[in-house]
């Protein structure tokens, strides 16, 4: 539909159809060819509102999607919108997960952990790995925040509160998983204190690991420093990192910064982000 | 031959080259103040800081466009107190650090002043020249040289460290508010802050991009505009200039230099050469210098009004 894959300034894109994902969670898909890697987002703008960071969640020849959970105005207003409406996009930006010699061309071991809205992340990660037969591990506080529940067949549900799936966290299960497949890889998006423990798990078991952090964006382009984490651009360098760019980040697992710039604990900043 | 050395002092400051991070770039933390020195920066400038924290203006508040870029950024900072937590212990980042200072009324700059004065900065520079945020700059009425007089001697009495004035390429008469800044005390003018405001429109969405609607132009669009700021400051003023606008080679940042500027600004330059852009202008400085017989950054400073 258009010549072009890529974005400096948004381009109005007609929503050609939406997904009900359920539990207040929506896709919106777009006609348009995007040059996209697994783990890069892209700006979502709504004219006159505000413009917020989405991963990819659906790719193909020719269209692409995003999830959207309903949470604050801006997601309200976008989950309001309808077929044959429009919203800006701009990108995709920065750097998504990479593939090591040891899991290309189907060959290595591989896990993918998504939790709650970070799953939207690994979803066009998880399609391109099929030949790889990744374990996938799925985790949400509760089942009424749980969202491509039937997307994979080999899927493992986590739930923190036991409505739905097994109870507890997918962490809990990682040491006896790893016993039976010798992960190469793991691949994780979620909050950002279950993927620390993954990366501590990874350290001590000395398996590869990449992780997508989320930071509060402004230029989406390296230029601005808001989304700093250590000396990295989440959104230029990141917002996948591996883990040996992640040991050196100490405010990986624990800091983030405000709007302001201010910078807090992660809790803090969770609280900030949910209102 | 020798190779040319890009040595540079600033009223005092000495710099191993003349590239220094303006205020609004990467200057969120310390730890990308070590990265940028890392990167092969002479000096960098911390995100402007107000006595309150800010949150800036709603996204989207940058956008590139074919000639450089437009912001509305809007001032976001976590204020004085937290920005001295932040940049305190600065000789862990092995380039000189400037404090830039925004404020209403002469007080409220010498309150973060204050509030920054056990920080090991090596200047303080003030930009009396935002396009694009009220209150601030050219909305409160700062780009006059009586009220810049007023805000440099405040600032003067607060603070021994060089003072930097940062002036805006709007102003007609540039040497005349440049002169001011000078005999209220200023040790260097910045030239220049973005120019406008402008704005883009995105015709399918029939709304301005920014939030703002509106923000200052940077990058190439700036910078024919910016070298002749340099070059009339240069006339009216003794003091050094820090040249600001749309440099993005080694070329430019001659020619800048030639203009009258003893240091040079990169800014819109990382979004299109990477964060490497100050080692690659420096090295582009040396090779153009090696191949014109010239060994220093000195005999360069304005000799385009010989």
């Amino acid at each position: 539909m258009s010549e072009f894959a890529s974005f400096d300034q948004p381009v109005m894109m007609k929503i050609d159809k939406i997904i009900d994902e359920s539990n207040g969670t929506k896709s919106f898909m777009f006609k348009y060819k995007l040059d996209y890697d697994p783990g890069q987002f892209i700006m979502v703008w709504l004219p006159g509102v505000d413009e917020k960071p989405f991963a990819v969640s659906y790719l193909g020849d020719g269209f692409f999607g995003i999830t959207v959970l309903e949470r604050g105005k801006f997601t309200k207003l976008l989950h309001q919108m309808g077929p044959g409406d429009r919203i800006g996009i701009r990108g995709p930006f920065g750097h998504g997960y990479s593939f090591p010699d040891s899991v290309k061309n189907g060959k290595g071991s591989v896990c993918v952990i998504g939790g709650g809205c970070g799953m939207a992340s690994v979803t066009v990660l998880i399609e391109k790995l099929q030949n790889n037969n990744p374990t996938i591990l799925m985790g949400a506080a509760t089942s009424r925040s749980l969202f491509f529940k039937n997307r994979y067949k080999n899927l493992t549900l986590f739930t923190d509160d036991g409505s739905e799936g097994i109870k507890g966290y997918p962490t809990d299960v990682l040491e006896d998983l790893h016993n039976k497949h010798e992960y190469d890889i793991i691949y994780t998006c979620g909050p950002e204190i279950m993927m620390s423990k993954v990366f501590e798990f990874c350290k001590k078991h000395d398996i590869q690991f990449e992780a997508s952090l989320e930071r509060y964006m402004k230029c989406g382009i390296g230029v601005c420093g808001q989304c700093v984490c250590d000396g990295q651009m989440v959104c230029k360098d990141g917002p996948v990192f591996d883990l040996q760019a992640l040991s050196n980040m100490n405010d990986f697992g624990k800091y983030s910064l405000l709007k302001s710039g201010k910078r807090v604990s992660l809790q803090e900043y969770a609280d900030w982000r949910s209102c | 031959m020798t190779t040319p050395s890009l040595d540079t002092n600033l009223c005092g400051i000495k710099m191993s080259n003349p590239t220094v991070l303006p205020s609004g770039f990467l200057g969120t933390s310390k730890s990308l103040l070590k990265r940028v020195a890392d990167s092969g920066v002479g000096a960098a400038t911390i995100k402007s800081v107000s006595f309150e924290a800010r949150e800036g203006h709603k996204n989207p508040t940058v956008i590139p466009f074919e000639g450089g870029m437009l912001n509305a950024v809007g001032y976001s900072n976590p204020g004085a107190e937290e920005t001295a937590r932040e940049f305190s212990n600065l000789k862990d980042v092995p380039i000189p650090v400037i404090a830039s200072i925004i404020g209403t009324e002469p007080d409220d700059f010498v309150r973060v002043v204050d509030k920054l004065s056990a920080n090991e900065f090596s200047a303080i520079e003030l930009p009396l020249s935002c396009p694009h945020t009220p209150g601030f700059g050219l909305l409160a009425g700062q780009g006059t040289p009586e009220s810049t007089g007023k805000i440099v001697a405040a600032v003067r009495n607060a603070s021994k460290l060089p003072i930097f004035v940062k002036l805006s390429p709007n102003i007609p008469e540039i040497g005349n508010l440049a002169k001011a800044a000078e005999n209220a005390g200023a040790d260097a003018i910045t030239a220049v802050n973005t120019l406008g405001p402008g704005m883009i429109i995105n015709i399918e969405a029939r709304k301005p991009i920014l939030s703002y609607k509106v923000g200052g132009v940077s990058g190439q669009a700036l910078r024919p505009v910016a070298t002749r700021c340099v070059y009339d400051i240069y006339e009216a003023v003794k003091i050094p200039i820090i040249g600001t606008g749309g440099i993005s080679t080694g070329r430019h940042a001659i020619e800048m230099i030639m203009a009258g500027a003893t240091a040079i600004g990169v800014g819109t330059a990382i979004y299109e050469r990477g964060i490497d852009v100050f080692r690659k202008i420096c090295q582009e400085m040396e090779t153009w210098m090696s191949e014109n017989s010239y060994n220093s950054i000195h005999e360069m400073i304005g000799v385009a009004h010989e």
